[in-house]
Protein backbone atom coordinates (compact mmCIF):
# COMPACT_ATOMS: atom_id res chain seq x y z
CA UNK A 1 0.00 0.00 0.00
CA UNK A 2 1.04 3.63 -0.96
CA UNK A 3 2.86 4.81 2.44
CA UNK A 4 0.98 8.58 2.13
CA UNK A 5 2.64 11.05 4.41
CA UNK A 6 -0.46 12.61 5.49
CA UNK A 7 -1.88 9.11 6.71
CA UNK A 8 1.66 8.30 8.36
CA UNK A 9 1.20 11.89 10.43
CA UNK A 10 -2.45 10.92 10.90
CA UNK A 11 -2.02 7.65 12.66
CA UNK A 12 1.11 8.64 14.40
CA UNK A 13 0.25 12.29 15.85
CA UNK A 14 -3.20 11.80 16.66
CA UNK A 15 -2.66 8.46 18.27
CA UNK A 16 -0.18 10.69 20.86
CA UNK A 17 -2.97 13.08 21.00
CA UNK A 18 -5.98 10.94 22.07
CA UNK A 19 -3.36 8.65 24.23
CA UNK A 20 -2.25 11.72 26.17
CA UNK A 21 -6.69 12.85 26.51
CA UNK A 22 -6.92 9.47 27.68
CA UNK A 23 -4.77 9.60 30.90
CA UNK A 24 -5.78 13.84 31.46
CA UNK A 25 -9.18 12.35 31.40
CA UNK A 26 -8.28 9.66 33.84
CA UNK A 27 -6.79 12.56 36.12
CA UNK A 28 -2.95 11.97 35.51
CA UNK A 29 -1.26 14.00 36.26
CA UNK A 30 -3.78 15.48 38.41
CA UNK A 31 -2.63 19.35 37.75
CA UNK A 32 -5.04 22.38 37.43
CA UNK A 33 -4.83 25.42 35.88
CA UNK A 34 -2.33 26.86 33.55
CA UNK A 35 -0.39 23.77 33.99
CA UNK A 36 -3.00 21.54 32.93
CA UNK A 37 -4.23 24.34 30.13
CA UNK A 38 -0.52 23.26 28.69
CA UNK A 39 -1.20 19.94 28.61
CA UNK A 40 -4.58 20.08 27.41
CA UNK A 41 -3.39 22.40 24.64
CA UNK A 42 -0.40 20.14 23.63
CA UNK A 43 -3.21 16.88 23.41
CA UNK A 44 -5.42 18.58 21.37
CA UNK A 45 -2.47 20.20 19.08
CA UNK A 46 -1.65 16.71 18.64
CA UNK A 47 -5.22 15.16 18.13
CA UNK A 48 -6.40 18.29 15.80
CA UNK A 49 -3.59 18.42 14.25
CA UNK A 50 -3.36 14.48 13.27
CA UNK A 51 -7.14 15.04 11.69
CA UNK A 52 -6.53 17.83 9.87
CA UNK A 53 -3.44 16.30 7.95
CA UNK A 54 -6.05 13.21 7.51
CA UNK A 55 -8.02 15.19 5.03
CA UNK A 56 -5.11 16.49 2.86
CA UNK A 57 -5.45 13.27 1.04
CA UNK A 58 -9.11 13.19 0.19
CA UNK A 59 -10.04 14.38 -3.16
CA UNK A 60 -13.01 16.71 -2.13
CA UNK A 61 -12.33 17.34 1.26
CA UNK A 62 -14.86 20.49 1.13
CA UNK A 63 -17.56 17.94 1.45
CA UNK A 64 -15.67 15.99 4.29
CA UNK A 65 -18.58 16.86 7.22
CA UNK A 66 -20.81 14.00 5.02
CA UNK A 67 -18.36 11.03 6.49
CA UNK A 68 -20.32 11.52 9.47
CA UNK A 69 -22.82 9.94 8.37
CA UNK A 70 -22.80 6.02 7.86
CA UNK A 71 -21.35 5.59 11.57
CA UNK A 72 -23.61 2.13 11.42
CA UNK A 73 -21.37 0.57 8.54
CA UNK A 74 -18.38 2.24 7.90
CA UNK A 75 -15.12 2.29 10.45
CA UNK A 76 -14.12 5.43 8.75
CA UNK A 77 -17.53 7.34 9.97
CA UNK A 78 -17.19 5.99 13.26
CA UNK A 79 -13.60 7.23 13.60
CA UNK A 80 -14.66 10.89 12.68
CA UNK A 81 -18.03 10.79 15.20
CA UNK A 82 -15.95 9.12 17.88
CA UNK A 83 -13.15 11.99 17.42
CA UNK A 84 -15.50 14.67 17.71
CA UNK A 85 -17.37 12.90 20.82
CA UNK A 86 -13.90 12.96 22.34
CA UNK A 87 -12.77 16.49 21.63
CA UNK A 88 -16.09 17.89 22.48
CA UNK A 89 -16.72 15.85 26.01
CA UNK A 90 -12.76 16.21 26.71
CA UNK A 91 -13.01 19.95 26.05
CA UNK A 92 -15.80 20.33 28.56
CA UNK A 93 -14.32 18.29 31.19
CA UNK A 94 -10.28 20.37 30.43
CA UNK A 95 -12.93 23.82 30.89
CA UNK A 96 -13.69 22.52 34.73
CA UNK A 97 -10.02 21.34 35.34
CA UNK A 98 -8.59 24.83 33.57
CA UNK A 99 -11.01 27.48 34.89
CA UNK A 100 -12.50 25.82 37.82
CA UNK A 101 -10.12 23.65 39.56
CA UNK A 102 -12.64 21.10 39.19
CA UNK A 103 -12.16 17.58 38.10
CA UNK A 104 -15.92 16.28 36.56
CA UNK A 105 -14.75 12.61 37.70
CA UNK A 106 -17.21 11.19 35.33
CA UNK A 107 -16.54 13.09 32.69
CA UNK A 108 -13.49 12.62 32.21
CA UNK A 109 -13.71 9.01 32.72
CA UNK A 110 -16.12 8.95 29.85
CA UNK A 111 -13.55 10.99 27.68
CA UNK A 112 -10.91 8.21 28.29
CA UNK A 113 -13.06 5.78 26.92
CA UNK A 114 -13.67 7.68 23.79
CA UNK A 115 -10.16 8.54 23.36
CA UNK A 116 -9.35 4.89 23.54
CA UNK A 117 -12.05 4.24 21.13
CA UNK A 118 -11.05 6.69 18.48
CA UNK A 119 -7.83 4.93 18.17
CA UNK A 120 -9.57 1.20 17.87
CA UNK A 121 -11.55 3.00 15.38
CA UNK A 122 -8.65 4.09 13.33
CA UNK A 123 -7.35 0.42 13.67
CA UNK A 124 -10.17 -0.67 12.43
CA UNK A 125 -10.05 1.15 9.73
CA UNK A 126 -7.15 -1.20 8.91
CA UNK A 127 -7.76 -4.14 10.19
CA UNK A 128 -11.37 -4.76 8.72
CA UNK A 129 -9.75 -4.93 5.04
CA UNK A 130 -9.90 -8.29 3.89
CA UNK A 131 -8.27 -7.60 0.74
CA UNK A 132 -4.30 -6.75 2.59
CA UNK A 133 -3.82 -10.09 4.85
CA UNK A 134 -1.29 -8.31 7.05
CA UNK A 135 -3.69 -5.63 7.83
CA UNK A 136 -6.74 -8.03 8.94
CA UNK A 137 -5.52 -9.53 11.95
CA UNK A 138 -5.84 -9.17 15.36
CA UNK A 139 -2.50 -7.28 16.47
CA UNK A 140 -3.04 -4.58 14.80
CA UNK A 141 -5.57 -2.39 16.97
CA UNK A 142 -3.15 -3.71 19.93
CA UNK A 143 -0.31 -2.33 17.95
CA UNK A 144 -2.33 1.05 17.52
CA UNK A 145 -3.39 1.76 20.90
CA UNK A 146 -0.39 0.38 21.93
CA UNK A 147 1.61 3.23 20.43
CA UNK A 148 -0.71 5.46 21.49
CA UNK A 149 -1.55 4.96 25.06
CA UNK A 150 2.60 4.30 25.31
CA UNK A 151 2.81 8.19 23.78
CA UNK A 152 0.24 9.44 25.67
CA UNK A 153 1.50 7.94 29.11
CA UNK A 154 4.95 9.35 28.51
CA UNK A 155 3.62 12.96 27.28
CA UNK A 156 1.30 12.88 30.94
CA UNK A 157 4.57 12.30 32.79
CA UNK A 158 3.39 8.21 33.75
CA UNK A 159 6.86 7.27 33.71
CA UNK A 160 6.71 3.56 34.78
CA UNK A 161 3.94 3.02 32.64
CA UNK A 162 5.63 4.39 29.26
CA UNK A 163 9.09 2.50 30.93
CA UNK A 164 6.63 -1.12 30.56
CA UNK A 165 4.78 0.24 27.11
CA UNK A 166 7.84 1.53 25.15
CA UNK A 167 8.66 -2.20 26.14
CA UNK A 168 5.38 -3.62 24.89
CA UNK A 169 5.46 -1.57 21.83
CA UNK A 170 8.55 -3.44 20.88
CA UNK A 171 7.55 -7.06 21.60
CA UNK A 172 4.16 -6.67 19.53
CA UNK A 173 5.86 -4.96 16.80
CA UNK A 174 7.94 -7.96 16.42
CA UNK A 175 5.15 -10.31 16.75
CA UNK A 176 3.16 -8.03 14.52
CA UNK A 177 5.84 -8.31 11.97
CA UNK A 178 6.58 -12.67 12.23
CA UNK A 179 2.71 -13.38 12.09
CA UNK A 180 2.49 -11.02 9.36
CA UNK A 181 4.65 -12.10 7.05
CA UNK A 182 2.80 -15.63 6.17
CA UNK A 183 -0.04 -13.96 6.48
CA UNK A 184 -1.08 -13.43 2.16
CA UNK A 185 0.38 -16.72 2.03
CA UNK A 186 -2.17 -17.73 4.50
CA UNK A 187 -5.11 -15.97 2.62
CA UNK A 188 -4.84 -18.55 0.08
CA UNK A 189 -4.81 -16.19 -2.49
CA UNK A 190 -2.80 -16.73 -5.71
CA UNK A 191 -2.83 -15.32 -9.35
CA UNK A 192 -4.68 -18.91 -10.30
CA UNK A 193 -7.67 -17.86 -7.81
CA UNK A 194 -7.58 -14.16 -8.86
CA UNK A 195 -7.96 -15.69 -12.46
CA UNK A 196 -9.62 -18.50 -11.43
CA UNK A 197 -7.62 -20.26 -14.29
CA UNK A 198 -6.02 -22.61 -11.92
CA UNK A 199 -7.63 -25.63 -12.96
CA UNK A 200 -5.51 -25.18 -16.28
CA UNK A 201 -1.93 -24.74 -14.54
CA UNK A 202 0.02 -21.48 -13.32
CA UNK A 203 -0.62 -18.52 -14.63
CA UNK A 204 1.34 -15.93 -14.80
CA UNK A 205 1.47 -11.84 -16.46
CA UNK A 206 1.91 -12.29 -20.12
CA UNK A 207 1.00 -8.66 -20.91
CA UNK A 208 0.07 -5.46 -18.43
CA UNK A 209 -3.14 -3.75 -19.53
CA UNK A 210 -1.65 -0.82 -20.12
CA UNK A 211 2.20 0.47 -20.72
CA UNK A 212 2.77 3.34 -18.28
CA UNK A 213 1.29 2.79 -14.30
CA UNK A 214 -2.20 3.74 -13.00
CA UNK A 215 -4.08 4.12 -9.92
CA UNK A 216 -4.36 1.05 -8.86
CA UNK A 217 -0.89 0.40 -9.17
CA UNK A 218 0.12 3.82 -7.08
CA UNK A 219 -2.02 2.99 -4.66
CA UNK A 220 -2.13 -0.60 -3.77
CA UNK A 221 1.30 -1.91 -5.49
CA UNK A 222 3.80 -0.19 -3.85
CA UNK A 223 6.60 -2.41 -4.38
CA UNK A 224 9.54 0.34 -4.22
CA UNK A 225 10.47 0.47 -0.62
CA UNK A 226 10.06 -2.55 0.46
CA UNK A 227 13.71 -3.19 -0.85
CA UNK A 228 15.07 -1.65 2.47
CA UNK A 229 12.20 -2.97 4.76
CA UNK A 230 14.86 -5.21 6.54
CA UNK A 231 16.96 -2.32 7.77
CA UNK A 232 14.30 0.04 8.07
CA UNK A 233 12.67 -2.72 10.80
CA UNK A 234 15.65 -3.15 13.11
CA UNK A 235 15.71 1.20 12.91
CA UNK A 236 12.32 1.95 13.67
CA UNK A 237 12.51 -1.06 16.70
CA UNK A 238 15.77 0.34 18.23
CA UNK A 239 14.15 4.26 17.85
CA UNK A 240 10.61 3.52 18.73
CA UNK A 241 10.71 1.30 21.52
CA UNK A 242 14.73 0.13 22.60
CA UNK A 243 16.11 3.42 23.26
CA UNK A 244 13.47 5.53 24.88
CA UNK A 245 12.89 1.99 27.16
CA UNK A 246 16.86 2.20 27.55
CA UNK A 247 17.11 6.16 28.44
CA UNK A 248 13.51 5.78 31.03
CA UNK A 249 15.35 2.51 32.27
CA UNK A 250 18.67 3.36 32.81
CA UNK A 251 19.37 7.13 33.00
CA UNK A 252 16.70 8.18 35.18
CA UNK A 253 13.90 11.18 34.38
CA UNK A 254 14.51 14.91 33.55
CA UNK A 255 13.44 16.77 30.69
CA UNK A 256 16.25 16.84 28.41
CA UNK A 257 16.26 13.43 28.74
CA UNK A 258 12.37 13.03 28.60
CA UNK A 259 12.49 15.43 25.43
CA UNK A 260 15.15 13.31 23.52
CA UNK A 261 13.47 10.63 23.92
CA UNK A 262 10.32 11.70 22.76
CA UNK A 263 12.31 12.61 19.69
CA UNK A 264 13.29 9.50 18.88
CA UNK A 265 10.66 7.32 19.68
CA UNK A 266 8.31 10.12 17.47
CA UNK A 267 10.89 9.22 14.57
CA UNK A 268 10.48 5.59 15.27
CA UNK A 269 7.28 5.21 15.62
CA UNK A 270 6.82 7.27 11.96
CA UNK A 271 9.23 4.77 10.35
CA UNK A 272 7.44 1.85 12.17
CA UNK A 273 4.15 3.42 10.68
CA UNK A 274 5.54 4.28 7.18
CA UNK A 275 6.63 0.41 6.94
CA UNK A 276 2.89 -0.51 8.04
CA UNK A 277 1.55 0.80 4.89
CA UNK A 278 4.86 -0.09 2.54
CA UNK A 279 4.74 -3.43 3.58
CA UNK A 280 1.26 -4.24 3.06
CA UNK A 281 0.72 -5.92 0.33
CA UNK A 282 -3.15 -5.57 -1.32
CA UNK A 283 -4.44 -8.61 -3.55
CA UNK A 284 -4.94 -6.31 -6.43
CA UNK A 285 -0.94 -6.66 -6.94
CA UNK A 286 -2.15 -10.52 -7.94
CA UNK A 287 -3.54 -9.29 -11.07
CA UNK A 288 -0.37 -6.85 -11.72
CA UNK A 289 1.93 -10.21 -11.15
CA UNK A 290 3.25 -8.09 -8.38
CA UNK A 291 2.33 -7.96 -4.78
CA UNK B 1 -27.72 4.17 3.86
CA UNK B 2 -23.93 2.50 2.89
CA UNK B 3 -25.28 -1.19 4.20
CA UNK B 4 -26.41 -3.78 2.08
CA UNK B 5 -29.16 -4.71 0.60
CA UNK B 6 -30.36 -8.24 1.87
CA UNK B 7 -31.28 -8.99 -1.64
CA UNK B 8 -31.86 -7.17 -5.12
CA UNK B 9 -34.87 -8.27 -7.46
CA UNK B 10 -32.52 -8.77 -10.04
CA UNK B 11 -28.48 -9.42 -9.97
CA UNK B 12 -27.84 -7.04 -13.50
CA UNK B 13 -24.18 -8.64 -14.40
CA UNK B 14 -21.68 -9.61 -17.23
CA UNK B 15 -20.85 -13.10 -18.09
CA UNK B 16 -16.99 -13.25 -19.42
CA UNK B 17 -16.35 -15.50 -21.85
CA UNK B 18 -12.72 -16.18 -21.44
CA UNK B 19 -12.55 -18.84 -24.20
CA UNK B 20 -13.68 -15.95 -26.94
CA UNK B 21 -11.72 -12.75 -25.65
CA UNK B 22 -9.09 -11.87 -28.32
CA UNK B 23 -7.72 -8.88 -26.25
CA UNK B 24 -8.67 -6.47 -28.83
CA UNK B 25 -8.76 -3.32 -25.79
CA UNK B 26 -12.59 -2.36 -28.05
CA UNK B 27 -14.82 -2.87 -24.66
CA UNK B 28 -12.05 -0.77 -23.02
CA UNK B 29 -11.80 2.12 -25.14
CA UNK B 30 -15.63 1.76 -25.54
CA UNK B 31 -16.12 2.12 -22.18
CA UNK B 32 -13.83 5.11 -21.71
CA UNK B 33 -15.98 6.88 -24.62
CA UNK B 34 -19.23 6.10 -22.84
CA UNK B 35 -18.26 7.06 -19.56
CA UNK B 36 -16.26 10.09 -20.35
CA UNK B 37 -19.15 11.47 -22.37
CA UNK B 38 -21.99 10.75 -20.38
CA UNK B 39 -23.34 9.75 -17.06
CA UNK B 40 -21.04 11.49 -14.24
CA UNK B 41 -17.01 12.87 -13.53
CA UNK B 42 -15.38 12.46 -17.51
CA UNK B 43 -12.38 9.78 -17.19
CA UNK B 44 -9.62 12.03 -17.22
CA UNK B 45 -6.02 11.42 -18.40
CA UNK B 46 -3.00 12.94 -17.29
CA UNK B 47 -0.34 13.75 -19.24
CA UNK B 48 -1.78 12.06 -22.16
CA UNK B 49 0.89 12.53 -24.87
CA UNK B 50 3.83 13.04 -22.30
CA UNK B 51 6.17 10.74 -21.00
CA UNK B 52 4.25 9.19 -18.24
CA UNK B 53 0.59 8.59 -19.59
CA UNK B 54 -1.50 8.12 -17.02
CA UNK B 55 -5.50 8.17 -16.78
CA UNK B 56 -8.91 6.71 -15.35
CA UNK B 57 -10.41 3.29 -16.71
CA UNK B 58 -13.59 1.37 -15.98
CA UNK B 59 -12.32 -1.85 -17.99
CA UNK B 60 -9.21 -2.65 -18.17
CA UNK B 61 -7.95 -5.91 -20.26
CA UNK B 62 -5.16 -8.51 -18.48
CA UNK B 63 -2.87 -10.89 -20.35
CA UNK B 64 -1.97 -13.93 -19.01
CA UNK B 65 0.17 -17.02 -19.42
CA UNK B 66 -1.25 -20.42 -18.03
CA UNK B 67 1.03 -23.46 -18.25
CA UNK B 68 -0.42 -26.56 -17.68
CA UNK B 69 1.37 -29.59 -16.09
CA UNK B 70 2.07 -30.92 -19.67
CA UNK B 71 1.64 -29.27 -23.04
CA UNK B 72 2.05 -26.14 -24.40
CA UNK B 73 1.28 -22.93 -22.49
CA UNK B 74 -2.09 -20.85 -23.53
CA UNK B 75 -2.09 -16.96 -23.40
CA UNK B 76 -5.53 -16.19 -21.73
CA UNK B 77 -6.97 -12.25 -22.79
CA UNK B 78 -8.82 -11.33 -19.53
CA UNK B 79 -10.91 -8.17 -19.51
CA UNK B 80 -11.77 -7.27 -15.75
CA UNK B 81 -14.51 -4.50 -14.65
CA UNK B 82 -16.55 -4.72 -11.45
CA UNK B 83 -18.35 -7.51 -10.10
CA UNK B 84 -21.17 -5.99 -8.63
CA UNK B 85 -20.59 -8.03 -5.78
CA UNK B 86 -23.44 -9.56 -3.55
CA UNK B 87 -21.55 -8.77 -0.41
CA UNK B 88 -19.49 -5.90 -1.63
CA UNK B 89 -17.01 -4.28 0.69
CA UNK B 90 -16.49 -1.42 -1.02
CA UNK B 91 -19.83 0.18 -0.23
CA UNK B 92 -20.02 -1.05 3.62
CA UNK B 93 -16.42 0.63 4.33
CA UNK B 94 -17.44 4.27 2.68
CA UNK B 95 -18.24 6.69 5.36
CA UNK B 96 -20.41 9.28 3.59
CA UNK B 97 -22.80 7.21 1.85
CA UNK B 98 -22.24 7.64 -1.68
CA UNK B 99 -21.29 4.09 -2.64
CA UNK B 100 -24.75 2.00 -2.80
CA UNK B 101 -25.95 -0.90 -4.45
CA UNK B 102 -28.86 -0.85 -5.68
CA UNK B 103 -32.09 -3.08 -4.64
CA UNK B 104 -33.94 -3.28 -7.80
CA UNK B 105 -31.56 -4.73 -9.99
CA UNK B 106 -28.27 -4.75 -7.77
CA UNK B 107 -25.90 -2.45 -9.75
CA UNK B 108 -23.20 -0.87 -7.21
CA UNK B 109 -22.88 3.23 -7.99
CA UNK B 110 -21.18 5.83 -6.26
CA UNK B 111 -22.93 8.99 -5.62
CA UNK B 112 -20.25 11.24 -7.03
CA UNK B 113 -21.84 14.42 -5.15
CA UNK B 114 -21.09 12.60 -1.79
CA UNK B 115 -17.60 11.24 -2.55
CA UNK B 116 -14.98 12.40 -0.48
CA UNK B 117 -12.46 10.59 -2.34
CA UNK B 118 -10.77 9.12 0.41
CA UNK B 119 -10.15 6.02 -1.77
CA UNK B 120 -10.68 3.81 0.86
CA UNK B 121 -13.68 1.66 -1.17
CA UNK B 122 -10.92 0.89 -3.62
CA UNK B 123 -8.76 -0.32 -1.01
CA UNK B 124 -11.30 -2.93 0.08
CA UNK B 125 -12.32 -3.86 -3.87
CA UNK B 126 -10.02 -7.03 -3.77
CA UNK B 127 -10.43 -7.02 -7.66
CA UNK B 128 -9.07 -3.32 -8.49
CA UNK B 129 -12.52 -2.65 -9.69
CA UNK B 130 -12.21 1.22 -8.46
CA UNK B 131 -9.99 4.07 -9.82
CA UNK B 132 -10.22 7.31 -8.39
CA UNK B 133 -10.36 10.37 -10.75
CA UNK B 134 -7.14 12.38 -10.42
CA UNK B 135 -9.08 15.45 -12.35
CA UNK B 136 -12.24 15.56 -10.15
CA UNK B 137 -11.19 13.70 -6.80
CA UNK B 138 -14.15 11.36 -7.11
CA UNK B 139 -14.55 7.83 -6.95
CA UNK B 140 -15.42 6.32 -10.58
CA UNK B 141 -16.23 2.15 -11.57
CA UNK B 142 -18.55 0.69 -13.78
CA UNK B 143 -21.70 1.73 -13.53
CA UNK B 144 -22.90 -1.36 -15.58
CA UNK B 145 -23.52 1.35 -18.18
CA UNK B 146 -27.12 2.38 -16.04
CA UNK B 147 -27.72 5.46 -18.64
CA UNK B 148 -27.84 3.32 -21.59
CA UNK B 149 -29.74 -0.01 -20.13
CA UNK B 150 -32.99 1.44 -19.18
CA UNK B 151 -33.08 4.48 -21.63
CA UNK B 152 -35.76 4.42 -24.08
CA UNK B 153 -34.13 7.42 -26.21
CA UNK B 154 -31.76 4.48 -27.68
CA UNK B 155 -32.61 1.62 -30.22
CA UNK B 156 -33.71 -1.51 -28.41
CA UNK B 157 -30.40 -2.98 -29.14
CA UNK B 158 -28.04 -0.27 -27.92
CA UNK B 159 -30.25 -0.66 -24.14
CA UNK B 160 -26.90 -2.97 -22.63
CA UNK B 161 -23.37 -2.05 -21.38
CA UNK B 162 -21.34 -0.30 -23.69
CA UNK B 163 -18.50 -3.37 -23.91
CA UNK B 164 -20.79 -5.67 -24.56
CA UNK B 165 -22.17 -4.19 -27.63
CA UNK B 166 -19.09 -3.02 -29.00
CA UNK B 167 -16.96 -6.41 -28.52
CA UNK B 168 -16.68 -7.64 -32.03
CA UNK B 169 -16.24 -11.81 -30.61
CA UNK B 170 -18.76 -11.90 -28.52
CA UNK B 171 -17.02 -12.82 -25.76
CA UNK B 172 -19.40 -10.36 -23.20
CA UNK B 173 -22.85 -11.20 -22.39
CA UNK B 174 -25.26 -9.04 -20.32
CA UNK B 175 -28.38 -9.95 -18.19
CA UNK B 176 -29.95 -10.90 -14.65
CA UNK B 177 -28.15 -13.44 -13.64
CA UNK B 178 -30.80 -13.92 -10.81
CA UNK B 179 -33.27 -15.53 -13.38
CA UNK B 180 -32.51 -18.93 -13.93
CA UNK B 181 -33.85 -19.06 -17.10
CA UNK B 182 -32.10 -15.91 -18.73
CA UNK B 183 -29.57 -17.23 -21.48
CA UNK B 184 -26.62 -15.43 -19.13
CA UNK B 185 -27.73 -18.26 -16.07
CA UNK B 186 -27.87 -20.89 -18.70
CA UNK B 187 -24.44 -19.99 -20.13
CA UNK B 188 -23.08 -20.08 -16.83
CA UNK B 189 -24.78 -23.18 -16.02
CA UNK B 190 -23.46 -24.81 -19.40
CA UNK B 191 -19.64 -23.94 -19.18
CA UNK B 192 -19.38 -24.01 -15.72
CA UNK B 193 -18.83 -19.91 -15.16
CA UNK B 194 -16.68 -19.22 -12.40
CA UNK B 195 -16.12 -16.55 -9.33
CA UNK B 196 -12.47 -14.62 -9.37
CA UNK B 197 -11.14 -15.09 -5.54
CA UNK B 198 -13.88 -16.52 -4.29
CA UNK B 199 -12.26 -17.16 -0.94
CA UNK B 200 -12.63 -13.15 -0.47
CA UNK B 201 -16.53 -14.32 0.24
CA UNK B 202 -17.67 -10.86 -2.11
CA UNK B 203 -20.07 -13.47 -3.53
CA UNK B 204 -19.29 -11.62 -7.03
CA UNK B 205 -22.17 -11.58 -9.53
CA UNK B 206 -20.24 -11.14 -13.09
CA UNK B 207 -19.23 -14.83 -13.89
CA UNK B 208 -16.39 -15.70 -15.83
CA UNK B 209 -16.41 -18.97 -18.95
CA UNK B 210 -13.69 -21.08 -19.08
CA UNK B 211 -11.31 -21.33 -21.82
CA UNK B 212 -12.21 -24.39 -23.66
CA UNK B 213 -10.13 -27.39 -23.49
CA UNK B 214 -7.67 -27.55 -26.71
CA UNK B 215 -7.76 -30.04 -28.94
CA UNK B 216 -5.33 -32.42 -28.62
CA UNK B 217 -5.69 -33.77 -32.05
CA UNK B 218 -5.28 -30.72 -35.06
CA UNK B 219 -6.91 -32.28 -37.82
CA UNK B 220 -8.68 -35.96 -38.11
CA UNK B 221 -6.55 -36.14 -41.39
CA UNK B 222 -3.30 -35.36 -39.66
CA UNK B 223 -2.36 -38.62 -39.29
CA UNK B 224 -2.45 -39.43 -43.04
CA UNK B 225 0.07 -36.29 -43.77
CA UNK B 226 2.79 -38.63 -41.72
CA UNK B 227 6.43 -38.00 -43.41
CA UNK B 228 6.41 -40.87 -46.92
CA UNK B 229 10.14 -41.42 -46.23
CA UNK B 230 11.04 -41.53 -42.69
CA UNK B 231 14.43 -42.61 -43.36
CA UNK B 232 16.40 -41.10 -45.74
CA UNK B 233 16.92 -43.03 -49.00
CA UNK B 234 19.76 -42.83 -52.06
CA UNK B 235 22.13 -39.79 -51.60
CA UNK B 236 20.70 -38.80 -48.41
CA UNK B 237 20.72 -42.00 -46.83
CA UNK B 238 24.27 -42.71 -48.02
CA UNK B 239 25.38 -38.71 -46.68
CA UNK B 240 22.95 -39.92 -43.01
CA UNK B 241 24.59 -42.79 -42.76
CA UNK B 242 28.93 -41.65 -43.57
CA UNK B 243 28.39 -38.43 -41.80
CA UNK B 244 26.71 -40.80 -38.30
CA UNK B 245 30.36 -43.18 -39.07
CA UNK B 246 32.53 -39.62 -38.99
CA UNK B 247 30.33 -38.30 -35.85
Amino acid sequence: MHPAPSIIFFTVFSGLGFGMLAFLGLGKPDVSGFTAFVFFAIAYLLAVGGLISSTFHLGNPQRAIKAFSQWRSSWLSREGCLAVATLVVMGLYAIGVVFFNTRIVPLGLLGAILSVATVFATSMIYTQMKTVPRWHHWTVPLLFMGYALTGGAFLTGQIQLATAGFATIGLMQVIYWVLGDNRFQQSGSTLETATGLGHIGKARMFEAPHSSKNYLMKEMVHVIGRKHARTLRIGGLVLASILPWAILMFLGFSHIMALLALIIHVTGALMTRWLFFAEAEHTVGLYYGQR
Amino acid sequence: MTTLPTQTEKKLGLVIDLDTCVGCHACVVSCKGWNTENYGAPLSDQNAYGKDPVGTFLNRVHSYEVQPAQGAAQTIHFPKSCLHCEDAPCVTVCPTGASYKRVEDGIVLVNESDCIGCGLCAWACPYGAREMDAAEGVMKKCTLCVDRIYNENLPEEDRQPACVRTCPAGARHFGDLADETSDVSKLVAERGGFDLMPEQGTKPVNKYLPPRPKDEQIDILAPLLDPVAAEPQGFLGWLDKTLERIG
